[in-house]
């Protein structure tokens, strides 16, 4: 088991989502940036679809109450053990009583500590996930929170690091056109090839920007329709929101592009303030 | 476009990318989406079924890629008011849904050829904050809104908004209303409500603009229950009056 001393700003429980309940109005949620939870996953030889806690901006520290197994993924912030500065990407032998605590990144925005075995909480609907859009799951971690682990899987760590490449620092979405591109005079040409910054309004839901404000062709109403991470929709302000792993099931308002699936990750990692342009690609 | 109300037959389903793993399907009404969303979860439902139960031999290898197959890597499926949302596993290929859709399409049944399942009964106490003002507006008595509003057979056309949330149509053209000009902060969970051509229970309190006839204290949804929507899309519903 593991306690919670301070959850820093905002840690999560979280897998890889609820996918099958869209039609009833609960999305599929599920870790911000999958693939950094599915390497802390397979750092300590769980199933990738183990429980792993997602931490934003750093600032956690737990205290193991018995021997563990973990690895930390995602925003490469600084790590301590007991004080002593670890690797990330890594695989951390924990003895009981021990304290880690996650320093805050200079980049991204959200770290993910796999523990062997995996975060055992009760699932809702089939997964751990926390869905802040649908208020379904565990609840936020607070202090004094203790977390069951469940029992270790078979497979042992067959590595010791997980070499990463460096950090993004210019970042680009690839897109391909959206259901209503047609609503939008320069089609793509109006999302591309402009710069836009990540404001303060973003989270698990949605990346809002703010930017050269995209037009449409006609103040058309549209039916609400279903959604997918990576939509990125254009309200009557003009500014695109590119949704998230929390998204609304369905929305009002026109799709003019996708982001590529290969690229999905990176929306759960990008900080308010950080600039950003789409490409077709 | 130019389509019968309710036949859901004019106008071809159109299959558009919409990212790696989903395709959008457009179509020309509410009657064509609940058909085709049908026979999809038809076929989604004999392509799960286990080989012993499903008739005919196993299929070979070769035929891998046959349509049941392509049809189990649906994991998401949702209507909405002109369009239907697929998406498929992860490392699936939603491009192979288009010739599914359009099976799917051409096996549809109609509204009239469906065989209704046994509807849910709702019982609902009118007494809601906005029926003397429904009553007001469409000209009928408050006893002639409850009775038009228990008349109708409704099915669920799609969910959304909130957890167990459904939009039900088959609401007597009569009690047509435009929502509220200024939403309500709070809606109380249960509440029986109509908007344009919907009727809908809230299934948890929340802001909303729907028009409050009266109240059921059934939960709508409930994650510890199996199924955890009472109403799924292409549900029967009707409402009795308790009050």
């Amino acid at each position: 088991m593991i306690e919670v001393i301070d959850p820093g700003v905002l840690t999560l429980v979280q897998d890889l989502g609820r996918p099958g309940w869209a039609h009833v109005g609960v999305g599929r949620s599920g870790a911000a940036d999958a693939g950094a939870l599915r390497l802390a996953n397979r750092l300590v030889a769980n199933d990738e679809h183990a429980a792993g806690l997602e931490v934003l901006l750093g600032g956690l520290r737990v205290r193991t109450l018995g021997p563990v197994t973990v690895a930390i993924t995602g925003a490469p912030g600084p790590v301590w053990i007991d004080g002593r500065p670890v690797a990330h990407d890594a695989v951390l032998e924990l003895a009981a009583g021990s304290q880690v605590r996650l320093g805050t990144s200079t980049v991204g925005l959200r770290s993910y500590v796999a523990v062997r075995g995996g975060i055992a909480v009760p699932a809702v609907l089939g997964s751990r996930s926390t869905d802040q859009f649908a208020g379904i799951g565990p609840a936020p971690l607070a202090a004094g929170d203790v977390l069951p682990v469940g029992p270790a899987p078979r497979d042992w760590p067959i590595v010791d690091l997980a070499p990463q490449r460096p950090w993004p620092t210019e970042i680009v979405l690839p897109v391909q056109p959206g259901p209503q591109v047609t609503w939008f005079d320069d089609g793509l040409a109006a999302l591309c090839g402009h710069e836009f910054t990540v404001t303060p309004a973003t989270n698990r839901v949605a990346l809002r920007l703010s930017g050269p404000a995209v037009r449409r062709r006609q103040a058309r109403e549209l039916p609400s329709a279903g959604l997918v991470p990576g939509a990125v929709q254009i309200p009557p302000d003009g500014q695109p929101v590119v949704f998230g792993v929390d998204h609304p099931v369905t929305g009002g308002y026109p799709v003019l592009a996708v982001v590529r699936g290969r690229a999905l990750d990176v929306i759960g990692q990008l900080r308010p303030g950080k600039g950003l342009r789409f490409v077709v690609g | 476009m130019s389509a019968e109300p309710g036949d859901g037959t004019v106008g071809q389903p159109r299959v558009l990318w919409f990212g790696d793993d989903a395709v959008l399907v457009e179509l020309a009404d509410l009657a064509a989406v609940r058909a085709l969303d049908d026979a999809i979860r038809a076929a989604r439902d004999r392509a799960a079924r286990p080989p012993a139960a499903q008739e005919g031999t196993p299929a070979p290898r070769a035929a891998a890629a046959s349509a049941p197959t392509v049809v189990a890597t649906i994991v998401d499926q949702v209507p909405a008011a002109r369009t239907l949302l697929l998406r498929v596993a992860r490392g699936a290929d939603p491009g192979a849904l288009e010739p599914v859709v359009a099976h799917a399409w051409a096996q549809r049944r109609t509204a009239a050829e469906a065989v209704p399942d046994e509807p849910v009964t709702l019982e609902v106490v009118y007494d809601g904050e906005d029926l003397a003002g429904v009553a007001e507006l469409t000209g009928l008595s408050v006893a002639e809104v409850v009775a038009r509003h228990t008349a109708a057979q409704y099915t669920v056309a799609f969910g959304g908004f909130m957890p167990g949330f459904a939009y039900l149509t088959g609401l007597d053209p009569a009690l047509r209303l435009p929502r509220l000009a200024s939403p309500r902060q709070k809606v109380p969970a249960g509440s029986v409500a109509i908007a344009d051509e919907f009727s809908a229970v809230y299934p948890a309190a929340t802001p909303g603009g729907w028009r409050l006839l009266g109240r059921c204290a059934v939960p709508l949804f409930d994650v510890d229950r199996d199924p955890p929507a009472l109403l799924r899309p292409g549900t029967r519903v009707r409402f009795v009056s308790t009050s």
